[in-house]
Parts: structure tokens; sequence; C-alpha cells
């Protein structure tokens, strides 16, 4: 059992299959499907990744979806370093202490 | 019977969803051909700047500090002619509570949905405009839901629009995730039918007149401290909202400074393509959404747009990608402040228009936008490198969107680029034209083009001519 009534989780739903999607679209976007996450409280007494679900969200929606993720974490980050950037400030600084216009 | 949920048939359905949503009767200003009573909607459906002032009290909006940016003064003016060199100002809009001016836009539209007895707002945004509603909510008691765009179909979510829904859920609202597409509309009208909630569009007259604020209090801040008013505004420019509300309080304020818009160079992506959603490092702020929103607003989330920026911009730039990281990097080193990256592309325009401008002469870029993980130039340009984009120093007049993004090798390497708004004006008007199949244009008409393109009607003459059409 991956997930317990309460536990926070994440679902995942096939909003629009490729078939049904909107016209003019770029040919890339018309290939794939519209999908969608939503987080929420699972609502079913125990589940597993990949079970259809009920959650309720944080403002007490109730909605319904494939169980994707438990306790999902947010991973964005301040990323690595960027060598390109760090000569920048050394650079504006000497520009700065140069004489003159 | 249950209702019919299909892509078609909610569609069909928007202009009774969004009535219900939005609690305004757009047909009343309407003329029936292309003409509209924008001044009228505005005037009857917002509220007047001082109660607008009063309304963002409440809640802590507003009142934002106007920043000197000395060393970036000085720092142009090594690249400028002698006797040029305007003093470049910002002001800290993100000192507002959700951390961007988009407070101010959400500040109204909250105050209006709990006056309307409505429990909960829904705002279609991948950008801060959602960690404002959802920050104006949770004051207001609220319930609230951003629908967002954010993940391409491998389920690569850009970083910075994971940051905006990290906030959103700070402030207790829900995030609804979608991947790449315009139909995240469809989305958000299933939303508002099953919840009844309030559209906090970004583009209705509250949001908007929520916006003049800023601009009238730039007039006021410059009044006080320096005696005049600047000569020059610069606004990054998106949806058109930023401009149409700074513009519309400046002139409030009696203030005849210059509007300039700037925005990311983002030609050659699509925005609506699934490989290109992750090969752009600005999701805001860009021509991708600047240019359409410029020459049909009425293409946003209500049948009539209350930000109209060609009713108000005198010089539209544009900045590539690698000089607003530039430039974000130049702020925290030389002047000790770490914003952005999307709101600094007025600041990179700025650094480079000020070049032209006479010394004695003011110049301000009006907004700031908080900085955090995800949201910062060091994991955008990881982000950028990872989706195979190359990062180079060099001339960034040579970056192509998509490809690479150029870094300037020195200051002087900044440059903004003019776009053609006659161009666009006349754009505007082909759009309005195949909008609404009008075979033979009434004089009304010309008036309300001439307006809601800053020209005159012997211009907006011209352009029915060319197009062949009749008056």
């Amino acid at each position: 059992m991956d997930a317990k009534k309460g536990d926070w989780v994440r679902i995942h739903n096939i909003v629009l299959k490729p078939e049904e999607r909107a016209e003019n679209l770029p040919e890339d976007t018309k290939k794939v499907p519209l999908e969608m996450w939503v987080k929420g409280f699972l609502l079913n007494d125990e589940a597993n990744i990949g079970d259809e679900v009920e959650i309720e969200t944080y403002i007490g929606r109730k909605t319904k979806g494939t169980l994707v993720e438990v306790n999902p974490r947010w991973e964005h980050d301040f990323g690595e370093v960027v060598p390109e950037l760090l000569h920048i400030g050394r650079h504006l600084r000497k520009i700065m202490d140069e004489d003159g216009e | 019977m249950a209702k019919d949920m299909s892509y078609e048939a909610v569609m069909a359905r928007r202009g009774e969803i969004m009535k219900k949503a939005v609690g305004i009767d757009y047909d009343e200003f309407e003329s029936g051909s292309i003409a509209f009573d924008y001044e009228r909607m505005m005037r009857e459906t917002g509220y007047t700047l001082q109660e607008i002032e009063k309304i963002q009290r409440e809640t802590g909006v507003g009142n934002t500090p106007l920043l000197e940016l000395k060393n970036l003064t000085k720092l142009a003016r090594k690249y400028a002619p002698k006797g040029k060199g305007a003093r470049i100002f910002i002001k800290d809009e993100a000192a507002n509570p959700s951390g961007s001016f988009k407070a101010r836009r959400a500040a109204t539209s909250c105050y209006h949905a709990q006056k309307l007895g409505y429990k909960g707002v829904i705002a279609a945004t991948s950008g801060n405009y959602g960690s404002a509603v959802a920050s104006q909510a949770a004051m207001r008691g609220l319930k609230c839901i951003v629908v967002q765009e954010c993940y391409d179909s491998r389920g690569v979510g850009q970083p910075e629009i994971i940051e905006k829904a990290r906030k959103c859920e700070a402030f207790g609202a829900e995030v609804v995730q979608l991947s790449v597409g315009p139909e995240l509309f469809y989305t958000f009208l299933v939303l508002l039918e099953e919840t009844g909630y309030f559209n906090s569009s970004l583009y209705t007259p509250f949001a908007i007149a929520g916006v003049e604020t800023l601009g009238y209090e730039l007039a006021m801040q410059f009044r006080e401290r320096e005696g005049r008013d600047p000569d020059a505004v610069v606004v990054t420019n998106a949806g058109g909202g930023n401009l149409t509300g700074t513009a519309r309080g400046l002139l409030k304020a009696g203030a005849q400074s210059k509007i300039i818009g700037a925005s990311v160079d983002l030609s050659g992506l699509h925005m609506a393509s699934d490989i290109h959603f992750n090969r752009k490092s600005f999701t805001t702020g860009h021509t991708g959404f600047g240019v359409p929103f410029a020459t049909w607003p009425d293409r946003s989330d209500v049948p009539r747009s209350a930000a109209r920026p060609l009713r108000y911009l005198d010089r539209y730039v544009t900045v590539n990608q690698g000089s607003v990281f530039y430039m974000t990097e130049a702020l925290a080193q030389l002047e000790g402040i770490e914003r952005g990256p999307a709101g600094n592309t007025s600041l990179a325009a700025a650094f480079y228009l000020a070049q032209e401008m006479d010394e004695d002469q003011i110049i301000v870029v009006q907004e700031t936008e908080y900085t955090g993980a995800g949201k910062h130039i060091q994991p955008q340009l990881t982000f950028a490198r990872k989706n195979g984009i190359e990062i180079l120093i060099g001339d960034p007049t040579e970056e192509v969107p998509g490809k690479n993004i150029i870094l300037p090798k020195d200051p002087g390497y900044i440059k903004a680029t003019d776009l053609d708004v006659d161009r666009l004006r006349k754009s505007y008007i082909r759009n309005c034209i195949k909008n609404t199949n009008v075979k033979k244009v009434t004089e009304e008409d010309i008036k309300f083009l001439a307006e809601d393109t800053k020209s005159n009607e012997d211009f907006v003459k011209e352009a029915l001519d060319e197009l062949g059409i009749g008056y």
C-alpha cells in the first residue's frame, strides 16, 4: 500500500485526448494529450500508485484521478553554478572603478 | 440531465459562464460594430482611484519604495555620448505582499468578488498573478484556485512556474497544473462552472484599475522627491495590463511621461508548442504575449479586455533574454538588490534608453518582482542548458530564441530594438475587421480605432484603405 486515507497526494488526468484537442494547434502539441495534475488529501481508505482515487483539495474541492505521487515534494532549486555569470560582477566593479567618462 | 462537458459544449457555453463568473454584462458597452465604450466600461464597472487606494491599503498593497539606481546610472553614462545618460529609477513593487505589482490587480479583484458574495476566486495564470490572487484571497477569507500551464508532454515543468505554484499553495490555494495548450481555457471554464467562483481575470476593469494606483503613485513620489514628473516610464509588457493601468494612473495624475513598453524578444518560438515550451527562459514579459495581446487584446478570458496597450503606448522595444539576465546580475552586484528576472525586462531596456536621453532627464522602471528558487537567473540558465540551449558570451543581438542565450560581453552591448508601432496599430485594425466581420466601418468605429491605437482618424482611414474596407 502506497498511501492511506488523509495522505497528501498528487493525481493525474487526461483532460483531452489528442483527437479531442482544439483546432489550430502546432503539430507537436496536437500529437499529445492535454494533461492535468492536482494535489489533495486522499479520500480512499488506501491506494497504490496507478489506482483511480478521489481526493479533497486544500480548499475542499473533491476530484478524481490516477494516483501518481505521495507527499509530492518541490524539486525546484537555485540550479547549478553558471560559470558564464561569475565574471559579470567583477567586470562591472572594475568598469565602475575606472576614472572619467 | 447531466451537463454536456465535452470541449465543444463547454466552449459554446463560455459567454453564459463568464457572465456569471465576472458579474459584468459587457453587451451594455457594445455598439454592435467594432467600437465599444471603453471609458464607460472602466467608469461603471470599476472603482475610482481614491476607492482603489483605500481597498489596497486594507490589504497592505501599494506605496512601494522608489529607488534611484545611482550605480547603474553611472554605468550607463560610461557608454553614452557626453551629456547623455538619464537618471534611472526603479519602483520596488516586489515590496507588495505577494512580491509583485500583481497584488494591485488582485486586491481590487478579490475585494469585488467578496463584495458580490462569491465564495472563492479562480485565476488562469502561470505568472505572479496567481500568488497575488492567492495572497489577497487569503486575507479576505476567500477560497482560491489557480490554473497554470506548467509542464511539457515529458512532464518537465518550467522552474519559474513551479515556484509560482509553490507560492500559491503557501497561501492556501489549490493549484491545477496543465500541460501545454490553449485549452487551459476549457479547464478554467469547467472549474468556474463547477465551483461558481469569481473569475479573477487579469483583464477586467477592476484588475486594470488596480494598476492605476501604480502610475499615480509614481507621479506623486517624483513630485515630492524631485519636484517633477519622470520623462519616460518603461513597462515590461505581456498582456498589456501593466502598461494600460500605469499609463492611466499617470494620466489621472496629469503626468505627460512617455510610455515605453518593453518585452523580451522570443520571436520564432510558438507559444502553444509543446516542444518550444521549455526552450524559452521567460514565461512572461515576452513578445509571444506582448505582440498578440497588443494587436488583439480581446483574445483574453473576458469578452472585452480592459488592458489595451496600444491606447497608451508611445514606443515599444524588445531586448534579448541574455541582456535581461545580465541586468538582473548587474542589479544585484551594483545596487545590492536581487529581483526578477522577468520583471527586469524593462530595466534592461531602460539601461539602453537612458543613454539616448539627457543627463538631467529621468527614466523609471515601474516594477520589480520577487526572486526565489526556480525564479532566478541561475536555475533559469541551468534549466536552459539542460534543454539544449547554448549559453554564450558575446553580442546579444545575435541571440536566436530557442537555440542560444547570449549574455552581453560588456554593458555596451545591451541594446533595445524598436518595434514598428504603426505596424502594430495597423495589425490591430486588421484584427478588428477580421474578428467582427464588419463590411463597412462606421464613423463611431473610426473614432474608436483612432483612440484605441493612440493615432488619428487619418491614420485609421489610411489603414482601412489599405485593407479595402469602406467607411
